[in-house]
């Protein structure tokens, strides 16, 4: 291949356009084959093409009942929970020019959990308001004082303002995970903070259909905008000045992105719980995949954190018998010695 | 007059950086900002740049205030080539130039051949064509210079801005970069701490404690009084006898002369 013709098929990326279906559909028929009862392929093709194609194949109904309203409704909610955190900490390691950035950088996590334990064990909303509710009202609400503080310290422009945006995540993740420990030495009994713990670390159990009307638009809508402003975030290579200088509107897209960002991963966080390291640790290990241009790298990373998350859950529920495990403990059980490793090449790399 | 400067100033944290700059740049010159560390030269180029808004007065571009354009369009016309960007990014010396071109693209207009042609050329200009697959982290400070420099080029700008371009390079490709930039058809705005540099320039506006203390040609700006005042050196004018040219010596003010 010439260079010209390289450097077109470094940019244009139409490749990932036919790669990521099938992989994508593949992870999700693997997440829904296997599991405690593993289902033959067949069937699981079967009763996908009764339920979406309106097909009349005969099928065991607990069968049908176990791979459409539980193990599709999972998978696909891993899938775009994984796209959401992978994206999230794509675009705010760019803005804020920072490595260790990722999506609970800006206090949502905490503000999640606690809002979870003010419905569950403190009992705001009476019963009305569910756990997902009261954790996206959390996340929400953590995200908001966050953003208004990095505001009043000063956030112009520039490579201080993604400083200083960092320190009031900080301060806002550690207010918000002292009030959650609060609640819960306060009010809890045992069983209550045992079922808490294991929703912070992450749960896609209870997930069902429902769920996934709002974590499939959430990821593809962030998608969407992260491709929109794939040269923008590019543009930031050299810091925000520079993006300036290249004609990004910085402060509207800052904005504007770091709002998104914050919106599906409040979004995800209220579904499943804080589901760590995919947000870090993704984006990083696709860069020395794909390169760093984020025409390619949003792509690469929307698809590998789908399928690293779909391989996580299932491995979740097969690696102990009889035993869910939290899925937040995989990822991290994976992305540690992940994030080490790209610690290590990172240090010989300068 | 394609910019105009009226009343810029710009401080922060209470401590005034520009006051009251007003300052015309005329269509094809090059005009060269000189002044000490800290005179404020830095924030004025990034006010007239369009990337930091002025905290007073304003910036007019061909007439129209510089506020009221969209920042794709100027940096269509104006680009700015600052101190010490620097990133942790695996980007290639080609990647680093390509962003260049990130004010003329969007959805709907992709990249083309012809923005491979533009990042090729200005990769020549810089003489850099040959590194233009190294790794950033690779490249000595000068090479990284003249990478930032083929990015400016490569957007193409009616207006060049360089916030001193010579640093970090040696002798040869101070030159070689000054060379090219006095060749470009284009209005060059630069900083520059080497006098010597600064006397080819047309015109030569000197900057001190924030304020535009003169404005001119640079046999009637740079004299001996005004280097003793601005810089606080004693400096002489020296001949060159091959071709006449003028040579600034400097020596410490509180020296005698020799």
């Amino acid at each position: 291949m010439s260079d010209a013709a390289l450097s077109r098929a470094r940019r244009t990326h139409w490749h990932w356009g036919w790669i990521a279906p099938p992989v994508l559909m593949a992870a999700l028929l693997a997440g829904i084959c296997i599991g405690e009862t593993r289902i033959p392929l067949e069937t699981v093709i079967k009763v996908l093409g009764n339920r979406i194609f309106g097909m009349d194949t005969g099928v065991d109904r607990i069968d049908a009942g176990i791979i459409w309203s539980y193990r599709a409704s999972r998978a696909v909610v891993a899938a775009c929970c994984g796209t959401g955190l992978a994206l999230s900490g794509v675009v705010l390691q760019a803005l804020l020019r920072n490595a260790l950035a990722d999506p609970y950088l800006l206090g949502i996590s905490a503000g999640a959990s606690t809002g979870a334990v003010a419905v569950t064990i403190a009992g705001l909303g009476a019963g009305v308001i569910t756990l997902s509710a009261g954790a996206f009202g959390g996340a929400v609400l953590a995200f908001v004082l966050v953003a208004l503080l990095a505001r009043a310290a000063g956030g112009g422009p520039g490579m201080q303002a993604a400083g200083v945006i960092v320190l009031a995540g900080i301060a806002g993740s550690q207010l918000f995970n002292a009030l959650t420990a609060f609640v819960i030495a306060k009010s809890a009994n045992a069983e209550q903070a045992r079922g808490i713990m294991f929703w912070l670390l992450g749960n896609l159990s209870g997930v069902r259909w429902n769920d996934a009307i709002l974590a499939i638009p959430a990821a593809l809508g962030g998608l969407g905008i992260c491709l929109w402003f794939v040269r923008a975030l590019d543009a930031f290579t050299f810091g925000a000045d520079s993006a300036a200088a290249l004609g990004v509107p910085v402060r509207r897209v800052q904005v504007l992105l770091i709002a998104a960002t914050a919106l599906v991963t409040a979004c995800m966080v209220s579904m499943v719980g804080s589901i760590g390291f995919v947000g870090l640790v993704i984006p990083h290990a696709m860069r020395f995949v794909v390169g760093v241009r984020h025409g390619v790298l949003v792509p690469a990373s929307a698809l590998a954190g789908a399928v690293f998350l779909i391989a996580s859950d299932i491995i979740s529920r097969i690696l102990i018998p009889g035993q869910v495990l939290p899925i937040g403990v995989i990822t991290a059980l994976v992305g540690a010695p992940a994030f080490a490793l790209i610690l290590i090449r990172g240090g010989r790399a300068s | 007059m394609i910019l105009q400067a009226e009343n810029l100033g710009w401080s922060v944290s209470g401590a005034t950086i520009v006051r009251d700059v007003v300052l015309g740049v005329e269509e094809g010159e090059t005009l060269g900002l000189i002044g000490p560390n800290g005179s404020g030269k830095s924030t004025l180029l990034k006010m007239l740049a369009g990337i930091r808004k002025p905290g007073t007065g304003r910036v007019l571009f061909d007439g129209r205030p510089m506020a009221d354009l969209p920042p794709r369009s100027i940096a269509q016309t104006i680009a700015l080539v600052e101190q010490q960007a620097d990133t942790g990014s695996r980007i290639t010396v080609r990647d680093a130039v390509e962003l260049g071109r990130t004010p003329w693209l969007s959805a709907l207009q992709p990249w083309q051949a012809k923005d491979d042609a533009i990042v090729a050329r200005a990769l020549a200009d810089v003489d850099m064509g040959h590194l233009e697959s190294r790794y950033w982290h690779t490249l000595s400070g000068g090479e990284r210079q003249r990478v930032h420099i083929a990015r400016a080029l490569a957007q193409e700008p009616r207006i060049l801005m360089l916030d001193e371009p010579t640093n970090h390079l040696d002798i040869h490709h101070q030159l070689s970069i000054l060379h090219l930039v006095s060749t470009l058809p284009v209005t060059v705005v630069v900083a520059l701490h080497d006098l010597n540099q600064a006397m080819e320039c047309d015109r030569i506006a000197v900057m001190s404690h924030g304020q535009l203390k003169a404005v001119g040609p640079p046999s009637e700006v740079v004299t001996e009084g005004a280097l003793s005042d601005i810089f606080d050196v004693r400096a002489r004018f020296l001949t060159d006898p091959v071709d006449g040219a003028r040579i600034i010596r400097f020596q410490p003010a509180g020296q005698e002369r020799p």
